[in-house]
């Protein structure tokens, strides 16, 4: 049995889909930092059979906001004193930034380098996002 | 208070602003002599990155007409854009010379980019085939003035509504007034899109292909252009194409108090003999056009 030491101050995203870890861990930019971060695989889980798992240590101010759109059913708990003090409820975000690209080739953004370009949030069941400048729709 | 703001789409507006502009419009079409002055020592920069001359002229002869001046250019082509210049990068120099800035662009969403990165006032002549919001806020004018309320109408939109973007502003401009009844004529290939339908109220619209079956019962008939190459098949055209062409004998049943409009250039959907009927009022929309523009002017740059 593999062991994953325990964190005492930090984040541990769990419930993480079986194979998306490695997505939710590039996409908050984990494969860059240098604080001790670790990607689980395949833990067996009761509920979901298989799943994985992200320890982050010592940061809990990373923007987890992206986490809403890849996967709103994650569990996202905040350690302090190798404790469970705090569990964040996802949602999907009313805004987001520089996830998406616009699709709409007639839009400024096919044409000119926009950093951050903001999506914005119009159908909560469909997950639509708009672009801030020319309206079209794209869903996750 | 609208001095400083940006106008890039109709709904950065409200119902209450919309109504501050028409106020000034009207009061400046009564007493324009007391607005040549106005904008004395202002620049307005005309950034055409696509030719529009009637948009063109209908701004820079408001900002003269106020007394103010013009810098500009009116294709991309004749421009440092060609040298391949951001958007940003060109507002940024342009607001050190200029007071007030109108922008068309092939590319939609350019003015709104131009609007983050400078605290001048910008204008949206026109991006690609997303907004035109001085279009609108002309046929508000027209509406109000000639109908002398925006609120009570039966209005007809006749023509090609699919991918008239006239058409879908002034629908999503009008729903915001009261009891207004929206009747859309068109061919079955032209009809206006179903995300402009759905934010309607169910029994506030009717759909049909026949302007006759209708016109008796319109207030304001909203004509467009319906293009042959538009067409799916030749035979639907052929089948079609007269009854989208408004004659005198088309009119014969129609109310004495209707007005026509149409946003222009027009090829042959209004035969010419109609332009001598007082119900034509198009020209007189181009004209008010360039009033609400000075309105818009005066507002935006707080001079009034
Ligand atoms: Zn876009």
């Amino acid at each position: 049995m593999l062991n994953i030491d325990s964190i005492k101050k930090g984040i541990v995203i769990d419930h993480i889909k079986e194979g998306y870890g490695y997505k939710i861990f590039k996409e908050l930019g984990l494969h860059k930092v240098d604080y001790r971060v670790a990607l689980i695989r395949n833990v067996s889980s009761r509920k979901q059979g298989k799943k994985d798992l992200i320890k982050i240590e010592n940061r809990i101010d990373l923007d987890l906001n992206v986490l809403g759109i890849i996967d709103p059913d994650l569990t996202v708990n905040i350690i302090e004193d190798e404790e469970i003090k705090e569990k964040i409820k996802l949602s999907l975000p009313e805004k987001i930034k520089g996830i998406f690209n616009c699709k709409n080739p007639r839009c400024i953004t096919s044409e000119e380098n926009i950093e951050n370009v903001e999506f914005i949030l119009v159908d909560k069941d469909k997950k639509e996002y708009r672009c801030e400048y020319c309206d079209t729709k794209t869903s996750l | 208070m609208l001095k400083g703001r940006h106008l890039i789409e109709p709904r950065d507006f409200s119902l209450e602003e919309l109504d501050e502009i028409f106020a000034l419009a009207e009061d400046i079409i009564k007493n324009e002599k007391d607005y040549l002055d106005k904008c004395r020592g202002k620049l307005l920069a005309s950034l055409f990155y696509e030719p529009s001359t009637r948009t063109r002229f209908s701004f820079e002869s408001a900002m003269y007409r106020l007394g103010g001046q013009v810098v500009g250019f009116s294709e991309a082509a004749s421009s440092s854009v060609s040298k391949g210049e951001s958007v940003a990068d060109t507002i940024k120099t342009i607001a050190c010379y200029s007071d007030i800035a109108v922008m068309r662009h092939p590319k939609e969403g350019a003015p709104l980019l131009a609007s983050q990165n400078t605290d001048m006032p910008i204008i949206n002549a026109g991006d690609g085939g997303h907004q035109h919001p001085t279009q609108t806020l002309t046929d508000l004018l027209t509406i109000r003035i000639l109908k002398k309320d925006l609120s009570n109408h039966t209005i007809g939109l006749c023509g090609d509504l699919k991918f008239g973007r006239t058409v879908h502003s002034l629908v999503k401009a009008m729903k915001r007034y009261l009891n207004i009844n929206f009747v859309f004529i068109s061919p079955e290939e032209l009809q206006i899109p179903d995300y402009i339908k759905d934010d309607l109220q169910e029994n506030s619209y009717y759909e049909t292909e026949s302007l006759d079956e209708v016109i008796d019962k319109l207030d304001i008939l909203y004509m467009t252009r319906v293009q042959k190459e538009r067409f799916f098949n030749e035979e639907d055209y052929v089948r079609l194409k007269d009854s989208y062409i408004l004659t005198n004998e088309k009119l014969k049943n129609s109310k004495e108090d209707l007005i026509i409009m149409h946003p222009l250039p027009r090829v042959n959907e209004i035969a010419v003999e109609v332009d001598r009927d007082k119900r034509a009022v198009y020209f007189d929309q181009a004209k008010f056009g360039m009033y609400v523009r000075m309105a818009l002017i005066l507002k935006l740059l707080g001079v009034e």
